[in-house]
């Protein structure tokens, strides 16, 4: 049997009628990788400071998530405990090893932490996003022992937690934050966009909230 | 041999669905609630028609770089600690899956949508190696526990209303209490929540499809909102994506043109609400993820498209707007299209990848109003491509007598007008029970190039033709 691949390449140049060693279409191709160029982009999400922080939570609000905005990292922890009492939760989360969220005043808390991955007993997990995006309220995570990703769908809630400064307008400038940390052509095992909590519109073509994943979405954006 | 297709007998499967009250009350929730969400979205996005010229453009050039983008793709899934794995056809897919199976020792395998996975008739092979598919998208849930094939490529079960779930429910999930209430969708959405997660941890493998492949990074991409393609993904000891050729994009930022409109299209939403871009297995810090990671890439007769009038057909993103948008689609629904791709964008792709001799009926299944090709996000000239294909039809002649003299699928609905009546009465019924008439139709199956230019007075109640007839008998 000849090779599949083989074929498939041989077959797809047939098709087109090519070679595959045309030095232009060579140089095209490897140009356009490494250049990476923006197509559109959208104005709405091309606001600065305070209209970004704007814009992000209404995005997100539209999606069911909720928000907050704290002052500090110092008043993450308060944050995080009054939402679990507001909606009746048990004090309990779970986090990676993020250094952001390890070294924030826990302990003026009540709550009880625990760490590393889920493994499906947790009501609530607290994440630290890279960076969100302001057009469409987005989150987005970067996979490691930081912040690990069954925390991001195995909890019923889901808190995050993401710093102005790196609030974006659009998902390109999220690649580019991507491409800050890991390096160009580099990437973490998986980036993960969220939009809002879990939902399924498969049942009677109604959507509803918390299908797989978390059935609740809270973020706290934290301005200094 | 693909999935078992049953486009030849389209008729008999239209003339099936016509009567189908469950079905065509479906059809008839579907119709508005997907088309009058998308024009929200496309409202609120300025930008959304420089969008779609830029994700056509995208397309083309990658289509016309395809073996040059395929080799810098395969050369950066192995840099990841990936593995790709060519298949030329349905069966080597097949093998390749089940190879890896055996492998990885699997008895249960995860699976998130795929529509790949139903081109290639995934879980029947599965079966019948002795490892368990579960399907863990909702809509791909029920229609396994009914063991159907799924009826629109976004909402698999968009023709199944929640009674029906309920009883599939009772039946399969009998470790449950009989005696449970399950009359709210929300307790269904439980129930399967509830149910699903254990699979998700029993797993061995995972089998997910994926939206686009990124040529930059190696990097395979998949969109839910249910967050199912990830517990798939994460948990179990090896990953594998199924995907076609196409799905290949050259950069994060080309992906990111296309997603915009994407979701749009789909469901009217901004962005899904959960877009995975995954690149190789489970790194030496990972603390979790999965410890292998293989792409099977699938032919199955797309590099024969290429070069020819059918390659615009190879920008498809699957969203499903066409078929949300289509007449004929609303009338019988996706399984009268006897295989894994329905409406316009099936009519014109079935005949591409299982032949004209069992797809060829299929292109004429359209009024040619040209809504389709109006929504599609990557401005696909589908009736161009359906037209032809009944050119090409008509010269191999294997058309019927009927559509060589100018008569297609439409004559056969119009010529039934009995057929027609119980198909509009059994809907209409049902329309005015969920108060939900809104007393015209914007457009009529069978009467397309007619309502395209006015809206039709939906009856109120009765149909006409019934209320004559009530009428004139109590006169008599
Ligand atoms: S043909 Fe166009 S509208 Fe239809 S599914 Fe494909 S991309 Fe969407």
């Amino acid at each position: 049997m000849t090779d599949a691949r083989a074929d498939i390449f041989a077959n797809i140049r047939r098709s087109l009628g090519v070679t595959g060693n045309e030095a232009t279409r060579r140089m095209e191709v490897a140009d356009r990788v490494a250049r990476a160029p923006r197509g559109v982009i959208p104005q709405r999400g091309q606001v600065a400071d305070e209209a970004r922080v704007a814009l992000f939570r209404a995005q997100a609000e539209a999606v069911q998530a909720t928000t907050v905005a704290v002052d500090s990292v110092a008043d993450v922890p308060a944050a995080v405990a009054n939402y679990l009492r507001d909606h009746n939760l048990p004090a309990t989360i779970r986090m990676g090893g993020d250094l952001r969220l390890t070294a924030m005043p826990w302990g003026d808390t009540a709550l009880e932490l625990k760490h590393g991955p889920s493994d499906g007993n947790d009501l609530n997990a607290v994440s630290h996003s890279l960076c969100a995006i302001a057009e469409t309220g987005t989150l987005v995570m970067t996979a490691g022992p930081d912040n690990p990703t069954t925390l991001n769908f195995l909890p019923d809630n889901h808190i995050v937690i993401v710093n102005a400064r790196d609030l974006v307008g659009d998902m390109e400038e999220a690649w580019s934050k991507v491409r800050i940390a890991y390096g160009k052509g580099e990437m973490p095992r998986v980036v993960n966009f969220i939009t809002g909590p879990s939902r399924s519109a498969d049942i009677g073509q109604t959507m509803l909230l918390g299908a797989h994943g978390p059935r609740s979405l809270h973020v706290i954006v934290v301005k200094g | 041999m693909t999935a078992h297709a049953t486009s030849p007998q389209f008729k008999a499967n239209a003339t099936r669905a016509l009567a189908d009250p469950n079905l065509q009350a479906a059809l008839l929730k579907m119709r508005t609630g997907f088309i009058d969400r998308r024009a929200a979205a496309v409202d609120r996005l300025p930008e959304f028609d420089a969008l779609r010229d830029s994700a056509r453009d995208i397309k083309n050039h990658t289509l016309a770089h395809l073996d040059l983008y395929l080799e810098e793709y395969e050369r950066n899934v192995r840099a990841a600690g990936g593995q790709v794995h060519f298949a030329r056809d349905a069966e080597e897919a097949r093998r390749i899956v089940l190879d890896l199976c055996r492998r990885y020792d699997a008895k249960t395998a995860a699976k998130g949508k795929s529509m790949i996975s139903e081109e290639i008739g995934l879980n029947q092979a599965m079966e019948a190696a002795g490892v368990a598919p579960v399907e863990t998208d909702l809509g791909e849930y029920i229609i396994q526990l009914r063991n159907e094939p799924p009826s629109h490529i976004i909402a698999p079960a968009v023709h199944i209303n929640p009674e029906q779930v309920e009883a599939d429910f009772r039946r399969v999930h009998t470790h449950l209490d009989p005696a449970r209430d399950l009359h709210e969708p929300t307790q269904l959405l439980t129930e399967a929540r509830q149910v699903l997660r254990r699979k998700y941890f029993e797993a061995d493998i995972g089998i997910t499809g994926a939206n686009f492949l990124i040529a930059e990074t190696g990097s395979s991409v998949i969109v839910t909102n249910e967050g199912n393609g990830d517990l798939s993904q994460t948990l179990p000891k090896a990953h594998i994506v199924l995907a076609s050729i196409e799905k290949l994009v050259p950069t994060l930022e080309d992906a990111s043109q296309i997603l915009r409109v994407l979701a749009r299209s789909a469901t009217g939403q901004e962005m899904s609400v959960y877009t995975t871009v995954s690149t190789g297995p489970r790194r030496q810090s990972d603390p979790d993820g999965p410890g292998a990671y293989h792409v099977v890439l699938l032919d199955n007769g797309r590099s024969a498209m290429l070069g020819t009038q059918f390659q615009d057909m190879l920008r498809c993103i699957r969203c499903g707007a066409c078929m949300n948008h289509c007449p004929v689609y609303h009338a019988v629904g996706g399984h009268a299209y006897g295989w894994v791709y329905p409406g316009p964008m099936g009519a014109v792709l079935t005949p591409s990848l299982i032949g004209v001799d069992k797809g060829g009926q299929l292109p004429n299944a359209s009024t040619f109003c040209g809504r389709c090709e109006s929504v599609c996000p990557m401005k696909i000239p589908l009736p161009k491509m359906m037209r032809h294909w009944r050119e090409r039809e008509f010269e191999r002649h294997l058309t019927p007598a009927a559509v060589r003299y100018g008569l297609g699928l439409w004559s056969f609905f119009a010529r039934r007008p009995a057929l027609y009546r119980l198909a509009t009465r059994a809907a209409m019924g049902t329309l005015s029970l969920a108060g939900r008439a809104r007393g015209r139709f914007r457009w009529l199956p069978l009467a397309g190039g007619w309502t395209k230019y006015r809206d039709f007075p939906a009856p109120q109640g009765d149909t006409f033709q019934a209320r004559w007839r009530k009428e004139r008998g109590g006169r008599a």
